[in-house]
């Protein structure tokens, strides 16, 4: 029956509209599932190094997912294939629409060619999260450098990215960085396309 | 001065911090994924999203009561209502309503139209055994417990299986009495 209630049911969920993306839900219901799915994980492992392993599997699933969907929204369906060009994709494009905000900073590291660095002074998923002492250097950060490593593979930039707190003269809190360390092959296609 | 009386969803959800919906879908999607890699069994999964579902309602709850100003509900037909129009859209920013009341107001029905939880999904034939939004009568019924109130709660509609709405239906078991004076540690 045309018009009768609302028309929202589509066989194939490729065929349903692609929302605009400004739909919100309140941060604690985030925060409270974020958490579930870190002690979920908890509840799999027996160290904290696959941990996080297993944290950035989760992230990079969903990094996947928002590389194809951002380049069908919001770029007419181009990607990057320039390294600033993603970089600053997942800078600035990739963190509004995940986090509200164009991330803090973006930086090329000084020691070696290949690395480069995004820094949050408050990165979203740490800020209801404290480390107990015996867990030493585990950062749910890796949730997000997941999130960074999918969008970069699926572009074709494939990386090792870590998440590290670095601690801020002044600061009660460190401040997170999400390190990304390209692959060689990566560098080398930079190159030639000069 | 605190705000006097109930505050209704919409003023709260205004006015508290949120984030991306697509964000938090995507990472619910996460989530499951990775319960059916690990559990392999879909109904272990069903379990697990339940589990999950209840440890945070039995967290939530202390947010919603704090945030919302409400006193205790006089019956459980307010229960239902407060949970339809206040809870779900406060935490997820959608409406809910409540039907299909049964003669002694036991069981009723929350329903849903908008599911922030389900877009981009799509059920496929090996998972038809999931209920994918489980972690939502978990919470209900975490929620619940807290204020003590048993329930029992089975999804009679559900979109990703082809219906027209999400159907919560919860059944109240029965009002635990508190036990007061509360125990100390003797």
């Amino acid at each position: 029956m045309i018009g009768v209630g609302k028309m929202k049911q589509y066989s194939n969920v490729l065929d349903r509209p692609l929302g605009k993306g400004k739909q919100e839900v309140s941060l604690s219901a985030f925060a409270f599932l974020f958490s579930e799915l870190v002690q979920y994980n908890q509840t799999q492992v027996d160290n904290i190094a696959e941990l996080e392993r297993r944290l950035e599997d989760a992230g990079y699933a969903v990094g996947a997912r928002v590389l194809e969907l951002l380049c069908h929204r919001d770029k007419g369906n181009r990607r990057e294939t320039r390294l600033l060009g993603i970089l600053s994709f997942v800078h600035s494009t990739v963190w509004k629409v995940l986090f509200g905000k164009v991330a803090d900073s973006l930086e090329k590291g000084t020691e070696h060619e290949d690395e480069y660095m995004i820094s949050e002074k408050e990165l979203l998923v740490n800020r209801f999260i404290s480390i107990p002492k015996d867990m030493g250097t585990f950062n749910c950060g890796a949730f997000v450098a997941g999130i960074v490593r999918g969008v970069l593979d699926g572009a074709g930039f494939p990386a090792v990215v870590t998440a590290h707190f670095v601690p801020v003269e002044g600061q009660q809190r460190p401040r997170t960085t999400i390190l990304i360390k390209f692959a060689e092959e990566v560098l080398r296609r930079e190159a030639r396309l000069g | 001065m605190p705000p006097v009386g109930p505050r209704s969803g919409d003023a709260i959800f205004a006015n508290i911090e949120r984030v991306n919906a697509e964000l938090f879908t995507l990472t619910y999607g996460a989530v499951v994924r990775q319960l059916l890699t690990d559990l392999e069994e879909v109904e272990e999964v069903n379990k697990q999203l339940d589990q999950m579902g209840y440890n945070i309602g039995i967290r939530l709850i202390d947010e919603f009561l704090a945030k919302s100003n409400l006193s205790r509900c006089v019956d459980f037909k307010e229960t239902a209502e407060v949970i339809a129009k206040i809870g779900f859209k406060m935490f997820l920013g959608v409406t809910a309503s409540v039907t299909n009341w049964d003669t002694d107001g036991t069981c009723c029905s929350i329903v849903l139209e908008d599911n922030p939880l389900v877009d981009f999904v799509e059920l496929p034939d090996t998972c038809q055994g999931l209920y994918y939004c489980n972690i939502l009568s978990g919470v209900v019924r975490g929620a619940l417990e807290m204020v003590s109130m048993k329930t029992e709660i089975t999804w009679i509609r559900d979109m990703l299986r082809g219906d027209d709405a999400f159907e919560l239906q919860v059944k109240l078991l029965k009002q635990v009495p508190e036990e007061y004076p509360y125990k100390d540690d003797e």
